[in-house]
């Protein structure tokens, strides 16, 4: 899967002057555009609170704006189907099994037994949790019950797969380890990956391209290419490039933070 | 594990025990007379001595409390699931719920009665009316609290009605139903004895309020005692058996019902 490639199809997500006012007039999104292209990772980059979420749940169909249009799904329409959801947490079911909690969305979909316990096994797999299948939510750690909830977003096999700041109540060595496991992923999937963040580093790391958001209203603040490597380990943090790259990041978001205040 | 059970059941002996031994003694020491308080030795020959009697009450009133409890387990956990489900719904039937609540039992006791006729039915409807009330409040609660994130994940993958009630809603709300059922278990013994002291005949059918009514009125405070510490015993026998469905249900999964490791 080269991202070249992915960049000349039509756009998989596509936002054209959204707007989303919250009762109380908190004002979430002021007119939004973004496109993201097919088989495109895209790491959305910004405050806590800034509107990233609520942008999330509108291409996931969860929301509706007041204004302007969201278009999911090439060609693009109002389609809805195929998008995987990450969670901030892993939100599984406690009662559940592991096979079970993943075979969930397929079971809402009306799949027959078999061939939903089937998927399911395969995205555990994916994930690298075979051995825990019959294991109870409570008794995973934090960073197996994420995987469970990747491996969940994963078993319908989604075109688009949609993560809302998923490892950021992680450790940061599980968080990393997460992080080359779901590039690794995309490498191998060719989703189109929308991944919401409030982390410089993770953002560079995992995307092909970062997308700086402002304190709310959101606005797009900077659309940064990565233009590391297809392949990357956690070596990669250490080199010249990748500190460049967050060192620009940081300085928008800084500049941005002075001015706002 | 025996060590830890004896932890458990040891204290609370002890202390029955020595309650008992200090109200033995006072009862002899003070010479009370037997009418007003007789001596724990006394209401034990009574029960010993009455066991046929006490024993076929407690049947009779078991059965009545049980039916009611069951009844209030099955509507309060029906009308839970209608008042969570719609706005319209709640505003109309809420207010009326809080009247069961507020109803004084003795007082409408007659009129289940008139309705339903003398023997169990009006008692187990007793029972019925003073224990709905708790489950269907903790059966609102749990439906309410169900994670938002989870209600989107199902909004997400197009969950119909059904499979949000039963896949998530109702299993979610398991641990705030099953506290609800543990109050009303001990609620529906209290309705059952005193549905039992309007609307049930002194014979062969009679349930522990029937007895415990004529014994004070024949101060025969021993048997009065035996009588309300036997339907004390239903109503814990009751709250246990809730108790461990709750366990057998939750403690794989449920906070509430598992061991704190310190």
């Amino acid at each position: 899967m080269t991202p070249g490639r992915a960049a000349e199809s039509s756009p998989a997500i596509r936002l054209r002057s959204v707007r989303r006012v919250f009762p109380g007039g908190v004002e979430a999104l002021a007119g939004l555009d973004l496109d993201v292209a097919a088989g495109e990772f895209v790491a959305l980059l910004g405050p806590s609170g800034c509107g990233k979420s609520t942008l999330l749940r509108l291409v996931a169909g969860l929301d509706r704006p007041q204004g302007g249009e969201v278009a999911v799904g090439s060609p693009a329409g109002a389609e809805h189907r195929g998008v995987g959801y990450v969670f901030q947490d892993a939100h599984l079911l406690p009662w559940r099994t592991v096979l079970a909690n993943v075979a969930l969305p397929l079971e809402l979909a009306g799949v027959p037994r078999d061939a939903r316990a089937a998927a399911a096994r395969a995205a555990i797999a994916q994930v690298g949790l075979a051995d825990a299948a019959t294991r109870l939510p409570a008794a995973l750690s934090g960073g197996m019950r994420m995987r469970v909830s990747i491996a969940r977003a994963l078993v319908t096999a989604p075109r688009i797969l949609l993560l809302d700041e998923p490892f950021a109540a992680l450790d940061e060595l599980t968080r990393h380890r997460l992080d080359e496991q779901l590039r690794e992923l995309w490498l191998a999937s060719g989703m189109t990956v929308l991944f919401v963040t409030h982390s410089i580093g993770e953002a560079a790391f995992l995307a092909e391209r970062v997308v700086v958001l402002s304190p709310r209203p959101a606005r797009v603040l900077a659309d940064t290419r990565v233009g590391l490597p297809g392949r990357r380990d956690a070596l990669l943090r250490t080199t010249p490039e990748f500190v460049e790259l967050t060192r620009r990041l940081t300085a928008v978001l800084a500049t941005e933070g002075s001015a706002s205040r | 594990m025996i060590r830890r059970a004896a932890g458990r059941v040891l204290p609370p002996l002890l202390a029955f025990l020595a309650a008992n031994l200090l109200w033995e003694t006072a009862v002899r020491v003070f010479d009370v007379p037997a009418y007003l308080l007789p001596a724990p030795s006394r209401i034990l020959a009574a029960l010993v001595t009455h066991a046929a009697t006490l024993g076929r009450a407690l049947l009779v009133t078991g059965h009545a409390a049980l039916l009611g409890f069951l009844l209030s387990a099955l509507l309060g956990v029906v009308a839970g699931v209608a008042i969570a489900s719609a706005r319209w719904v709640q505003r109309a039937v809420y207010p009326f719920t809080v009247f069961l609540q507020t109803v004084p039992l003795v007082a409408i006791a007659p009129l289940l009665v008139v309705w339903f006729g003398f023997g169990i039915a009006p008692v187990a409807v007793a029972a019925f009316i003073v224990s709905v009330f708790p489950v269907i409040v903790n059966t609102v609660t749990g439906l309410r609290s169900v994670d938002p994130a989870l209600v989107d994940l199902f909004r997400l993958y197009r969950a119909s009605w059904a499979a949000r009630l039963f896949k998530l809603r109702l299993p979610a709300a398991l641990p705030a139903i099953f506290a609800g059922l543990r109050v009303a278990a001990g609620l529906a013994v209290i309705g059952a004895v005193v549905g039992e002291f309007v609307a049930s005949y002194a014979g062969d059918d009679a349930g522990i309020g029937m007895l415990a009514l004529t014994y004070s009125r024949e101060s025969h405070t021993d048997r009065l005692f035996a009588a309300v510490g036997l339907a004390s015993l239903l109503g814990l026998a009751l709250f246990g058996a809730v108790s461990l469905a709750s366990w057998l249900t939750l403690h794989r999964w449920h906070a509430s019902e598992q061991e704190q490791v310190r």
